[in-house]
């Protein structure tokens, strides 16, 4: 071990006072100080705390920290060392049940806690979920993968792209069913693009998360996980979805079209919602419950096609009042390709930036429009302003989410720079990112308060 | 030998068995928010307008072990249902929202009290999460931080020791337990609370008593606590020689301390009688042998109630055999109860069979199955005439349960006394609540950072900590205040302005103390609801009578006043003309004089002395009126 190891996460002052009486992270120790006595264990001290305290979990668990400099004498009684590990077992095998991949990318679906920051960092092993969630037996023989260990706020082309490769070695393997384990921040963006790079897939694609983390006894990723895992290798919906809590109570599960879902909440569990249409299907724990038919259906063959390519010069422009045109500008000075605009209402921007859309057309960027509001059509006839920017090249995307859409400009993008080819490969649904008719349905957003949805909400669980 | 009756017992005969008991006190702090998110505290209400499930899962802790009592309750697979208020819940206590800053109110008081306890005080908090898997809180832990450690209180001339002193977030109020189906209200949930920790160095149940009366008495003397039914709960530890350390929690109200905990003696005490008598028979934690049946069908026609209906909906009854157990269940526990509690209780816990009785057994023969039924089951599973044997039933997974959890804890007699939580029941005795948790089930909180408590935080607080109420009392008796409110007023929030009154303002001790404690008590009888008058109003109040612009009869009806939604003010009253105020009651009074009839002249000094009164009492001294009316008799109202 090295001296920083012995002494993790120790700096300045408290390094010297540690080393000062060789009190080693994971001694046991009393510190006497100018405030009193303190007994108990050193642990490593998290790397973006401040350099003046040495962290002591006491007998009771607790953990406190001492201040250095009032530290009066250490006396060290003994050692006990932490080891954080979930029990490992192996998965059991039973002839008789499909066979699933769970595929990792990172995320809280599996984490644990990490000393160097004091933060939660994601851990992956197939021992270590089935010690964890040893449900998953009983549904399926499941096999794991860890492809990545990244938060979802890092995940970029790279890994989309690797994990469409995976996707398509393991349906060429012969799986039943794929899982993928995602952190939840980007997961609608991954489920997009992976809607696009994977195509006509013979069996389910579920992508999962957690909204709070496995080391919490009221986590949501046991439950997700048994959802999705479910859903992998008994559903017969062979599309990429996203499988996350419907309420927030430990319920059920929706399962969301990859190209139509968006997080929605920054940490409610119930945060992914289909966006202008419906789910595909609930699931429980006993049973998938499809909402619509029309969704691609599990197929015997093997004909996957995998197509992943990608231009990565692509941005979007969330559209605010007063925006100035050299945000376009820096995009056409910079060599971006394609640009998603997320408008205001129907997709609407101001006038001064029209020179700059023009710029842009002449320099052959790709400039399409999304509406900030998420839910409705892109309609640029209502207005002369729309017919302006039409005028400037700018194409409607109907009811493409932004983010969606970002994704598909990179994919298309990525195999030509024909802009009539790239407008006819957005334009051209693939897996339900535009669709032809909203239903009512697909917008819901119940307004707490109005006597009505109060009673609906006291009557079901939220 | 046996244990003495409640009455009977002595000091010595505590000491004989080696009593050993501590306190962990749960007291609610008076803030006007939650700790770690800014919903209303002390808003509590029966009425929900929504309602989540959740389930609780056991998870590791932060060295690396899963905790028994999380294990426990995972094998209960509970449903829990949280039902939620508006008004006082918002998504950070539903579990969907992490955490706000730390309630800087609530940890200044906690380090208040700290610092009364004499505490080493903690130079950076840490939050940590203790897991509560019981679903009383929906995160499955409680937010929970230490600010002070190693204090000390004093009690009949020695001191016993404060361990530690914690901050943390209360739970939800229980609504129901019944089956598999847990209901919380969410109401208390996150409200700031202090735990106070003793030594276990208390050695009779009566002292346990007054070392949690000193305690109590100790925090309210901040003024910064809440009072009133639930704002203070106790758990009690007890051990004796041998035992282990039970918990037993929530104890309502400290005079039901002695009993409960002299009730846990003699349980330890039988207990660890009922192991000595099973390894004289032989059976120790190797040589035990249990085993079980089912055996629905042997009692198809019972006419014992609970099977008879057990059975025709389709349950399933489980017999398990105890080797050796002869009249064992029958041994007794507490007061009235019996070591069949003990499993009856872990399977109405653990199996979720919470339908009482949820056992039969062939200790008590008599009340429950016919003899020939007996018979037949001891035949069927093989028992002897050392053996007993225990029936349970339930679905087909409970009576599994039930009938492993029999054979846990019969098992568990061999070896002693098992670690566990145990709950206060309202007749002295207590059962079983859970597996006792133990330092694995903590793990630190990563959504919030540590704080610093500086030297100079510290020197601040210090300046707000109350004079130790001990040493009050001390003091009042020497000035020869009232018995009666010695100690409210001790611990009151008032002891620095009394202080204040006596020593500066030279007013009367009694007079000072009557008005602070017996005046708003008056108040409170005439209006039927209690009133805090804060210090400022009491100061401003005191402050007149000192400048005599009021008078000590004025105190009453100005608390009166003030309760009623008038503000007073001091300088208001030092304004007015005490000249020019007599003048005019006396003017006004004599013209009201002059249209009353009175029958008897001779009273009419009287009437008129009762006329200016109404007028200026509190004001100006009666004395004073009677001789400026010219030497009648003074008023006799005083």
């Amino acid at each position: 071990m090295t001296t920083t190891d012995n002494y993790r996460g120790y700096r300045g002052e408290t390094l010297e006072t540690l080393k000062a009486y060789n009190a080693q992270v994971w001694s046991d120790v009393e510190i006497k100080t100018d405030r009193g006595s303190f007994t108990g264990i050193v642990l490593p001290r998290s790397e973006t705390a401040d350099p003046h305290h040495i962290v002591l979990k006491l007998r009771s668990g607790y953990n406190v920290g001492v201040a250095a400099a009032g530290v009066q004498s250490i006396i060290i009684q003994g050692r006990r060392e932490a080891h954080y590990k979930i029990p490992e077992k192996e998965f059991p095998y039973d002839p008789a049940k499909p066979r699933v991949k769970l595929i990792g990318t990172g995320g809280t679906i599996a984490s644990r806690l990490d000393y160097r920051t004091g933060a939660v960092i994601p851990a992956f092993s197939p021992g270590e979920l089935y010690g964890s969630v040893p449900e998953l037996a009983d549904i399926c023989n499941l096999e794991t993968q860890k492809l990545y260990g990244v938060f979802s706020e890092n995940m970029g082309p790279e890994q989309w792209i690797g994990t469409a490769q995976a996707i398509g070695q393991e349906i060429e393997k012969g799986v039943q069913g794929i899982v993928i384990g995602h952190g939840t921040d980007t997961m609608h963006h991954t489920a997009a693009i992976l809607s696009f790079m994977v195509q006509n897939s013979p069996i389910p694609i579920v992508m999962v998360g957690s909204q709070r983390s496995s080391d919490r006894p009221s986590s949501d990723a046991a439950l997700n996980l048994m959802h999705s895992v479910k859903t992998a290798a008994e559903s017969d919906i062979a599309e990429i979805m996203v499988c996350m809590f419907g309420p927030t109570s430990d319920q059920y599960g929706l399962l969301h079209r990859g190209t139509r879902v968006r997080k929605m909440h920054s940490s409610y569990r119930s945060t992914f919602r289909t966006i202008g249409d419906i789910p595909i299907a609930m699931v429980s724990r006993e049973a998938i419950t499809p909402l619509r038919q029309d969704y691609k259906r599990r197929r015997a063959d093997k004909n996957v096609v995998v197509n992943t390519a990608f231009e990565e010069k692509v941005s979007i422009v969330y559209y605010y009042p007063n925006m100035k045109p050299d945000i376009i500008d820096s995009l056409i000075d910079n060599g971006y390709k394609g640009i998603i605009i997320a408008g205001t209402g129907l997709g609407h921007v101001n006038k001064p930036l029209y020179p700059s859309l023009k710029r842009a057309q002449e320099k052959n960027i790709a400039v399409f429009m999304t509406v900030q509001t998420l839910w409705g059509y892109v309609q640029m006839y209502v207005y002369d302003t729309g017919r302006d920017m039409m005028e400037l090249g700018v194409i409607p995307s109907a009811n493409m989410l932004p983010e969606v859409a970002y994704v598909k400009l990179g994919w298309a993008l990525g195999q030509t720079n024909d802009l009539a080819k790239v407008r006819e490969i957005m334009l051209t649904p693939i897996a339900g990112e535009i669709t032809e008719r909203e239903p009512s349905n697909g917008y819901l957003i119940f307004q707490g308060g109005i006597p009505e949805v109060e009673e609906f909400i006291s009557r079901y669980r939220k | 030998m046996v244990f003495k009756p409640f009455g009977e017992m002595t000091e010595s005969d505590y000491a004989a068995v080696g009593f050993k008991s501590g306190l962990e006190i749960h007291q609610q702090l008076l803030t006007t928010k939650k700790l770690f998110c800014r919903c209303p505290a002390g808003l509590y209400s029966d009425s929900f307008n929504a309602e989540i499930l959740r389930h609780m899962r056991p998870t590791l802790s932060e060295l690396g072990e899963y905790d028994g009592t999380a294990l426990m309750e995972f094998k209960t697979r509970k449903e829990i249902i949280y039902q939620i208020n508006h008004g006082t819940v918002c998504t950070y206590e539903m579990d969907d929202t992490p955490p706000f800053e730390l309630n800087t109110d609530a940890l200044d008081i906690a380090l208040e009290v700290g610092l009364l306890y004499g505490c080493a005080m903690v130079d950076e908090i840490h939050i940590a999460r203790k897991q509560y898997l019981d679903g009383s809180i929906p995160t499955g832990f409680q937010r929970t931080t230490i600010v002070g450690v190693d204090g000390s209180i004093p009690s009949k001339g020695r001191r016993i020791g404060i361990i530690q002193l914690g901050l943390e977030e209360d739970a939800c109020r229980e609504v129901s337990d019944i089956g598999h189906r847990r209901v919380y209200i969410t109401d208390r949930l996150g409200m700031p609370l202090i735990e106070t920790v003793t030594a276990p160095e208390m050695c009779t149940p009566q002292e346990v008593a007054d070392v949690a009366n000193i305690l109590r008495k100790l925090v309210r003397s901040t003024g910064k606590v809440r009072t009133g039914p639930g704002a203070a709960r106790q758990d009690v530890n007890v051990s004796v020689t041998g035992g282990t350390r039970i918990e037993i929690k929530g104890v309502p109200r400290i005079p039901n301390i002695p009993l409960l905990t002299y009730n846990e003696a003699m349980r330890q005490f039988n207990l660890l009688r009922l192991r000595d008598e099973l390894n004289r028979r032989g059976i120790t934690k190797e040589s035990f042998h249990a085993k079980t049946d089912e055996v629905t069908k042997l009692l198809r026609k019972t006419r014992f109630q609970p099977l008879k209906n057990a059975i025709s909906e389709g349950l399933t009854v489980n017999c398990v055999l105890l080797r050796g157990f002869k009249g064992l269940l029958r041994w007794q526990t507490q007061t009235d109860t019996y070591f069949s509690r003990e499993i009856s209780d872990r399977v109405r816990v653990v199996a979720c069979l919470t339908t009482l009785p949820n056992i039969v057994h062939s200790d008590s023969p008599s009340e429950t199955l016919a003899s020939s039924e007996w018979q037949l089951l001891k035949k069927t599973v093989g028992a002897t005439d050392q053996d007993t044997i225990v029936l349970v039933w339930g679905d087909i997974q409970d009576a599994k349960t039930g009938a492993s959890e029999i054979i846990i804890r019969a098992r568990e007699a061999t070896i002693g006394i098992p670690s566990e939580t145990r709950q206060a029941l309202r007749d002295g005795t207590n059962g079983f609540e859970r597996i006792l948790p133990g330092p694995d089930r903590m793990y630190p909180d990563t959504d919030l950072p540590p704080r610093r408590i500086t030297h100079e935080h510290l020197a601040n607080i210090r300046k707000s900590v109350p004079r130790l109420f001990w040493e009050n009392e001390v003091w009042y008796r020497e000035l020869g205040i009232p018995a009666d409110v010695i100690e409210p007023l001790s611990i009151s929030p008032y002891t620095s302005l009394f202080e204040a009154a006596v020593k500066e303002w030279h007013l009367s001790p009694t007079l000072v103390a009557v008005a602070l404690i017996q005046f708003p008590k008056r108040v409170a009888k005439t209006l039927a609801r209690r009133f805090n008058f804060s210090i400022e109003t009491m100061r401003e109040i005191l402050l007149a009578c000192k400048e005599g612009t009021l008078t000590k009869e004025g105190i009453l009806p100005t608390l009166m006043q003030v309760a009623a939604g008038r503000e007073f003010s001091r300088h208001a009253l030092s304004a007015r003309s005490t000249e020019g105020e007599f003048t005019t009651a006396l003017a006004r009074s004599t013209q009201e004089l002059s249209g009353i009839k009175l029958r008897h002249m001779e009273r009419k000094h009287d009437v008129l002395m009762g006329l200016v009164m109404n007028k200026v009492r509190g004001r100006i001294d009666g004395r004073i009126v009677s001789e400026r009316l010219g030497g009648g008799q003074t008023e006799k109202r005083h």
